[in-house]
C-alpha cells in the first residue's frame, strides 16, 4: 500500500529528515520504495543522553543537606586521597634512596598496584555488565528501538566501564601523583598517566561484558544465583592464583635469597608479563626514569583496540539470543517452612513487628542472589587471610619480642578493613534496597527506628560471630599472649559494632534507591564515603589503643609495670568512640529515613 | 472519616497541591478525579503518610496524622498506582509480613489471608515468589495486603489498572461492600464510568485545587451541565481541548 507507507515514513521522520516536496497523485510502488530512506542512525551520543543527563540532574539535586554531605565527602576524599599520596610518596622516596634496586622495587610497587587494580575492575565489569547489558530499565527501549547492534554494544560498554571503573580511577589518581613527583616526571606525566591507564580500563570492561554474556548464555540472567556463584569461583581462583603469581613474601624477606643477584633477578623478573598491568607499569616506569619505551603503549593500546572489536564480534552473534534468555525466568517455587516456624519459635519475644521485619530481610536475603553469592567471595577472601597469617614468617633473624607483639595488633587493623568492606557489601546497602517499598513501610504504622535496629541486629551479630572467629583463629596461628588476645576481641567487638552503625548511617544518608543490582550499592558514591569513614574509624582506634599496648609489650620486654591509667584511657577512649558513632549513627539514619519521601 | 486541613505542597516553587479542605465522612466511597500531573497522587500520598505536607493537616478516623503518626497510619490501608513489592516473598510471606507491620499474626491472619487470596484468583499462587506475577496479580496482592488488617480507612490511587475485568468486578463488589459496613475508602482514577456508578461523591482536583466536589447532580448543578455523565462534566470543568488537539496532531 504505497499511500500507507510513504504517510508512516514522513510520520517517523517528522523533525529529523528532511521533507519530501509535495506530490500529485499517488506513487507507483517503485518511487515508493525510492520515497523509503534508510532511518538515521542513532548516534552513541544520543544513546548516552540520558545517562548524562541523569547524571547532571543528581550533581544539581537540590535536596536537604546536600552542601553538608560534598562538604563532607570533600573533606574525606581530600584525607583519604592525602593519605593514600603522602604513605606512596614516602615509601618512593625511600626507594629512590636504595640504590640500584630501587627503581626496580618502585617498579614491582606499581605491578602490584595495577595487578590488584586489574582484578577488581575484571570482577567489577563482569556483575555491571551483567545489570547493564541485561537487566537494565532502559533496554525494553533500546531493543525495541531501531538501534544498530554496535551503538548498543558502544553505550552499554561505555556505561559499563564507567559504572565499574570510576573508584579505581579516584584511587589511581594519587598514586600517579606520587610517582610523578617522587620521580619528577614532569609536565608531561599526566599525559603518560592517561595514556596508559585508559586503555587498561577498556581491556577490563570488554572482557568482563563478553565474560558476562557468555554466562548469560549458559544460564538466564534473571537466575544471576548460577551465574554469579560462577563468578565467584572464578574470581576465588584468580584471586589465588594473582596472589601466588606476585609471590610477595619473597620480597619481604631479601635474606631468604642465595644472593642480591638472586634478588634483583626477581625483581627484575616481569610479575605477570601477559597483563596489561605489568604493561602499565613498564610504561610508567620507562618515562620516569628517562628511558621512553613505546613497546607498552602499543600493547595496552592495540590490545584494547582488538578487544572492542572482537567484544563486538562476539556480542552480533550471542547477544540477541542472551537477551531473549534473559527475559526468560524467574525462580517459581519457595520452601520457607522450615525458617517459618524457627523463625516463630527464635523471634517470638520480640514481638510480631520485629519478628516479621528479622524473617524478611533473612529470606530477601538468602533469595537475593546478588546478595548472598557475595558470601563466598568472602568466604574465600577469609580462608586466603588467615592462610597467609599462618604462613607468616614469625621466627628467625630480625624478628624481635616487639614485632611478634605488634603483629596482632596490624593483623587488628586488617581484620578492621574485612569487616568494614563485608558491611559495605551487607549492611550498607540495606535501606537503599527497601527504596521501591518505601510507599508500603511508611504508609503503615512502623516506626523507622524499629527498621534500622532490625536491619542492624541482623547484619551485625553474623558479622560479629565472624569477626570474632577470624581475629581468635588468627591470633593463635600468630600465638600471641593472652593479654593481645583480650585486647584483640575487645576492640574488634566494638569496631563490629561501630562499623556496622556507620554502614547503616551511610547507607541511609547516601541512598541508591533506584538500583537495579543490590551489588552495585555498595560502589557508590556513599561507599566510597564509607570506606574512607571506616578506614579513619580503625585509624582512630589504633591510634588510641596503640600507647597502652606499646606501654604493656615494653614493659613485658624490659621489665615493669604497664600504666593502668594509659590502659583505661585508651581502651575507655576507644569504646567511647564507637559506642558514640553507633548511637549517633543510628540516630542519624533515623532522622534521614524519617524524612525520606518516596 | 479523612479530613484534610488547608493541605499544601509545594515542590521548590511549584505547588502541587494548594491548600485542599477535604471531609470524607464515615461510610463513604470518594472518588478523586483529575488530569495527569494535577495533584491526586500527591495528596493521596501525603495522606498515606509517605509524604510530608508542605502546610495544613491530615486526620485519619479523627487521629491528626502529624501529632500521632503510628495511631493514624494504623487505621489506614494504602494501594499505590505502581505495584512494587518484594519480589523474594512469595504472596503469602508478602501478606503475614504487611499484617506483621500492623503487629497482626496468628490463626485470624491466616484465615483472612486464605479468603483474600482466594477472592483474587491468587490462592494456587501464594507460595510462588512475587517477582513471577504479573503486573494485575501483583495488584490483586496489594490490594489484599491492604485489606488484610480491616482498616476503617483505605486509600486508593488507581485501583484498576492492570486488573482483568472479573478482578475489576471484585473490587468494585468489595468497595461498595466495605464502605456499607462503615469503612471510609478514598480513591484516584481516571475511569470516568467507576466514578460514576461506585462513588458516592467525586471531587475534581486540577492544578493543586478542588474546582468541583460533590455528587453526580452536585457537579452538574455546578457545570450546568444539564443531563451529562461525568465525562463530559470533568472535560468542561478541566476545559480540555482534547477532541480538537487530537485532530491537530493527525494532520500536522
Amino acid at each position: 500500500m504505497p499511500e500507507s507507507s510513504s504517510a508512516e515514513v514522513g510520520m517517523r521522520n517528522a523533525g529529523t529528515a528532511p521533507s519530501y516536496p509535495a506530490r500529485q497523485g499517488t506513487p507507483t510502488p517503485r518511487e515508493s520504495l525510492a520515497l523509503v530512506e534508510p532511518m538515521p542512525e542513532v548516534s552513541l551520543l544520543h544513546l548516552l543522553w540520558p545517562k548524562w543527563l541523569t547524571a547532571r540532574v543528581r550533581a544539581r539535586g537540590g535536596e536537604r543537606g546536600r552542601a553538608a554531605r560534598i562538604a563532607l565527602l570533600g573533606v574525606t576524599g581530600a584525607l583519604f586521597w592525602t593519605f593514600v599520596l603522602v604513605v606512596v610518596f614516602r615509601l618512593l622516596l625511600y626507594f629512590r634512596g636504595v640504590p640500584d634496586i630501587g627503581p626496580l622495587l618502585a617498579g614491582k610497587l606499581l605491578g602490584l598496584i595495577f595487578v590488584s587494580f586489574f582484578a577488581i575492575l575484571l570482577l567489577s565489569n563482569i556483575i555491571t555488565a551483567l545489570s547493564s547489558f541485561f537487566v537494565a530499565r532502559d533496554l525494553d527501549l533500546l531493543v525495541s528501538a531501531p538501534v544498530d547492534w554496535l551503538r548498543l554494544y558502544g553505550a552499554k560498554l561505555l556505561e559499563t566501564a564507567v559504572h565499574s571503573s570510576w573508584m579505581v580511577v579516584l584511587m589511581a589518581v594519587p598514586i600517579f601523583v606520587a610517582y610523578g613527583v617522587a620521580y619528577e616526571g614532569g609536565l608531561l606525566f599526566p599525559l603518560v598517566a592517561i595514556a596508559t591507564f585508559v586503555p587498561f580500563l577498556v581491556i577490563p570492561a570488554v572482557v568482563g561484558s563478553a565474560v558476562t554474556l557468555l554466562l548469560v548464555r549458559i544460564f538466564p540472567a534473571r537466575r544471576t544465583r548460577d551465574i554469579l556463584s560462577v563468578i565467584a569461583v572464578l574470581a576465588a581462583g584468580g584471586l589465588v592464583l594473582l596472589f601466588r603469581m606476585v609471590r610477595p613474601e619473597q620480597l619481604a624477606r631479601p635474606e631468604g635469597f642465595r644472593s642480591l643477584v638472586d634478588f634483583i633477578a626477581v625483581l627484575k623478573t616481569p610479575t605477570s608479563p601477559l597483563l596489561p598491568s605489568e604493561w602499565v607499569q613498564r610504561a610508567v616506569m620507562s618515562s620516569l626514569l628517562g628511558v621512553p619505551d613505546a613497546l607498552p603503549y602499543y600493547l595496552l593500546w592495540s590490545t584494547a583496540a582488538a578487544f572492542v572489536v572482537l567484544g563486538a564480534l562476539v556480542h552480533r552473534s550471542l547477544y540477541t539470543a542472551g537477551f531473549t534468555k534473559a527475559q526468560e525466568s524467574s525462580e517459581r517455587w519457595a520452601r520457607g517452612t522450615l525458617l517459618k516456624r524457627i523463625g516463630n519459635a527464635v523471634l517470638a519475644p520480640f514481638g510480631i513487628v520485629r519478628r516479621e521485619l528479622l524473617m524478611k530481610e533473612t529470606r530477601v536475603f538468602f533469595r537475593d542472589t546478588t546478595q548472598w553469592s557475595q558470601l563466598i567471595l568472602l568466604g574465600v577472601l577469609v580462608i586466603v587471610y588467615v592462610f597467609n597469617i599462618k604462613f607468616l614468617p614469625l621466627r628467625g633473624e630480625g624478628i624481635t619480642f616487639f614485632l611478634v607483639n605488634v603483629i596482632p595488633f596490624l593483623n587488628l587493623v586488617l581484620a578492621g578493613f574485612v569487616l568494614a568492606s563485608i558491611a559495605a557489601r551487607f549492611i550498607f546497602p540495606g535501606v537503599s534496597l527497601e527504596g521501591r517499598t518505601m510507599w508500603l513501610l511508611k504508609s503503615s504504622p512502623l516506626r523507622m527506628r524499629e527498621l534500622l535496629w532490625s536491619k542492624f541486629w541482623i547484619g551485625t551479630l553474623p558479622l560479629l560471630v565472624l569477626a570474632l572467629g577470624i581475629v581468635f583463629v588468627t591470633n593463635v596461628l600468630l600465638q600471641v599472649s593472652p593479654f593481645m588476645m583480650y585486647v584483640s576481641l575487645f576492640s574488634i567487638t566494638l569496631l563490629t559494632f561501630a562499623l556496622a552503625g556507620l554502614a547503616l548511617a551511610l547507607g541511609t544518608v547516601f541512598p541508591q534507591f533506584e538500583t537495579e543490582n543490590a551489588a552495585q550499592i555498595p560502589t557508590s558514591f556513599g561507599g566510597l564515603v564509607y570506606m574512607m569513614s571506616a578506614v579513619a574509624l580503625i585509624g582512630a582506634v589504633v591510634v588510641l589503643e596503640a600507647r597502652p599496648v606499646y606501654g604493656y609489650v615494653t614493659a613485658r620486654a624490659f621489665g615493669g609495670d604497664a600504666s593502668i591509667v594509659e590502659m583505661v584511657l585508651g581502651f575507655g577512649l576507644a569504646a567511647v568512640l564507637c559506642i558514640g558513632i553507633l548511637i549517633g549513627s543510628i540516630a542519624i539514619a533515623v532522622r534521614r529515613l524519617e524524612a525520606v519521601e518516596r | 472519616m479523612i479530613e484534610l486541613t488547608a493541605l499544601t505542597k509545594r515542590y521548590g516553587g511549584f505547588t502541587a497541591v494548594d491548600a485542599i479542605d477535604l471531609t470524607v465522612p464515615t461510610g463513604e466511597l470518594f472518588g478523586f478525579l483529575g488530569p495527569n500531573g494535577a495533584g491526586k497522587t500527591t495528596t493521596l500520598r501525603m495522606i498515606a503518610g509517605i509524604l510530608q505536607p508542605t502546610a495544613g493537616t491530615v486526620r485519619i478516623a479523627g487521629i491528626d496524622l502529624a501529632a500521632d503518626p503510628i495511631a493514624a497510619k494504623a487505621k489506614l490501608g494504602f494501594i499505590p498506582d505502581r505495584p512494587f513489592i518484594y519480589e523474594k516473598l512469595t504472596g503469602a510471606e508478602f501478606l503475614r509480613f504487611v499484617a506483621g507491620l500492623y503487629d497482626q499474626s496468628g490463626e485470624v491472619v491466616e484465615r483472612r489471608m486464605t479468603e483474600l487470596l482466594a477472592l483474587f484468583d491468587l490462592l494456587e499462587w501464594k507460595d510462588e515468589l512475587v517477582e513471577s506475577y504479573s503486573h494485575g496479580m501483583r495488584q490483586k496482592l496489594i490490594i489484599s495486603s491492604a485489606f488484610l488488617h480491616r482498616p476503617e480507612v483505605i486509600v486508593v490511587d488507581e485501583p484498576m489498572v492492570g486488573l482483568d475485568p472479573k478482578a475489576a468486578k471484585v473490587l468494585k463488589d468489595l468497595f461498595r461492600e466495605y464502605t456499607r459496613r462503615g469503612h471510609t475508602i478514598m480513591m484516584s482514577t481516571h475511569t470516568l464510568e467507576v466514578a460514576q456508578s461506585l462513588c458516592d461523591r467525586v471531587g475534581i482536583i486540577q492544578h493543586g485545587r478542588i474546582r468541583a466536589c460533590g455528587t453526580m447532580p452536585e457537579l452538574r448543578a455546578h457545570a450546568a451541565a444539564g443531563e451529562e455523565g461525568l465525562e463530559e462534566i470533568f472535560l468542561r470543568l478541566t476545559g480540555d481541548n482534547a477532541a480538537r488537539a487530537v485532530v491537530e496532531v493527525l494532520d500536522a
